[in-house]
């Protein structure tokens, strides 16, 4: 069955995109990417180590991943457009995780500026994928601002509980007019098939896989979570009642 | 005023330091950063500087360089 993902245009058939984050090592960041299926990792931008340590992500990410780059981070408009431009400029891509992040310890965005640095770099050509609270009022700001996608956290980044709110975002898939990116939060599998369950178009996550006792292990699952969670969405649930309904006939029953 | 605020200063990557080399590509072969290498960017004073441009992008006391790379992130 196909059923691509289609964000600005670009086709993808995975929905699962990947942090290059935390892992042990960089064999195992290149094998979860690998064993994941995915066909966007985030990067980071960052001031350049003159000691001269630095080695570079570009060239050992395999040609047919797109990059990500985000502005993690940044706590003003102004400095998040700023890191947006040099990630243009580092990874010859137009696509950016924008993230405006306004309390350094619970890693929560800050919404004002971040629908002020969407309406910038909406206008210098960016496509821009910002990382926000489940709201769907912001959700829908960032999305009339010109965002391709929004990307609602499940919870708190690197916090592996899960998506706190389904119902918040449920109600933000089915009322975006742009795909829904569950970013940030996802613990374990079940998170991530979940947050297709509920409507979301793809799903994005580091911490759980990078920090899984066997990342590449982990990076599997979530691929098979995600093929899961979709297909079930695509197949429709069915609703929830408060009391049994049998599944076996009721007549014909032996004895009696 | 002291000497050394007299001195023509530029601030890298956030540290301030004298200026001694005439354009772009100079500071950043001084600094032994790999030009050659995918993943690098450069702004002067808030402004991307294409690659291309580095040779011939001369700097000026005062001016404030970030030179980012590319790396692990989520």
């Amino acid at each position: 069955m196909s059923d691509p993902l289609i964000i600005a245009g670009r086709e993808f058939g995975s929905r699962l995109f990947l942090g290059t984050a935390g892992y042990p090592n960089r064999k195992l960041m290149l094998d979860s990417i690998a064993a994941s299926g995915t066909e966007m990792v985030t990067a980071s931008i960052r001031r350049i180590s003159l000691a001269g340590d630095d080695e570079s992500l570009v060239d050992v990410i395999p040609k047919h991943v797109h990059f990500l780059p985000n502005t993690a981070g940044c706590q003003t408009a102004k400095d998040a457009v700023l890191t947006a431009e040099l990630a243009r400029e580092a990874l010859e891509t137009n696509w950016i995780k924008l993230e405006v992040i306004g309390d350094r310890e619970l890693l929560y965005p800050d919404t004002e500026e971040l629908v002020r640095a969407t309406e910038t770099l909406v206008g210098k050509g960016f496509i821009i994928l910002p990382y926000c609270t489940d709201d769907p009022v912001v959700c829908r700001k960032l999305a009339d601002t010109g965002a391709a996608a929004v990307m609602p956290l499940g919870a708190p980044i690197g916090s592996g509980l899960g998506i706190c709110n389904p119902h918040l975002i449920e109600l933000i898939c089915a009322r975006s007019p742009v795909p829904v990116v569950l970013d940030a939060g996802i613990g374990t599998a079940s998170d991530a098939a979940l947050a297709l369950e509920l409507g979301c178009a793809a799903v994005l996550l580091n911490t759980a896989v990078s920090k899984a006792r066997d990342p590449v292990a982990m990076a599997k699952g979530m691929r098979a979570a995600v093929e899961a969670g979709r297909l079930a969405r695509l197949a429709g649930r069915i609703p929830k009642l408060a009391h049994a309904e049998p599944s076996s006939p009721q007549f014909g029953l032996v004895g009696t | 005023m002291t000497h050394a605020a007299a001195e023509a200063n530029i601030r890298v990557n956030g540290q301030d330091e004298p200026l001694i080399t005439a354009t772009l590509a100079a500071l950043l072969e001084e600094k032994a950063v790999d030009t050659g290498q995918r993943g690098i960017a450069v702004a002067v004073n808030g402004a991307i500087v294409p690659r291309a441009a580095w040779p011939h992008t001369t700097l000026h006391p005062g001016d404030s360089i970030e030179i980012v790379r590319a790396r692990q992130g989520g």
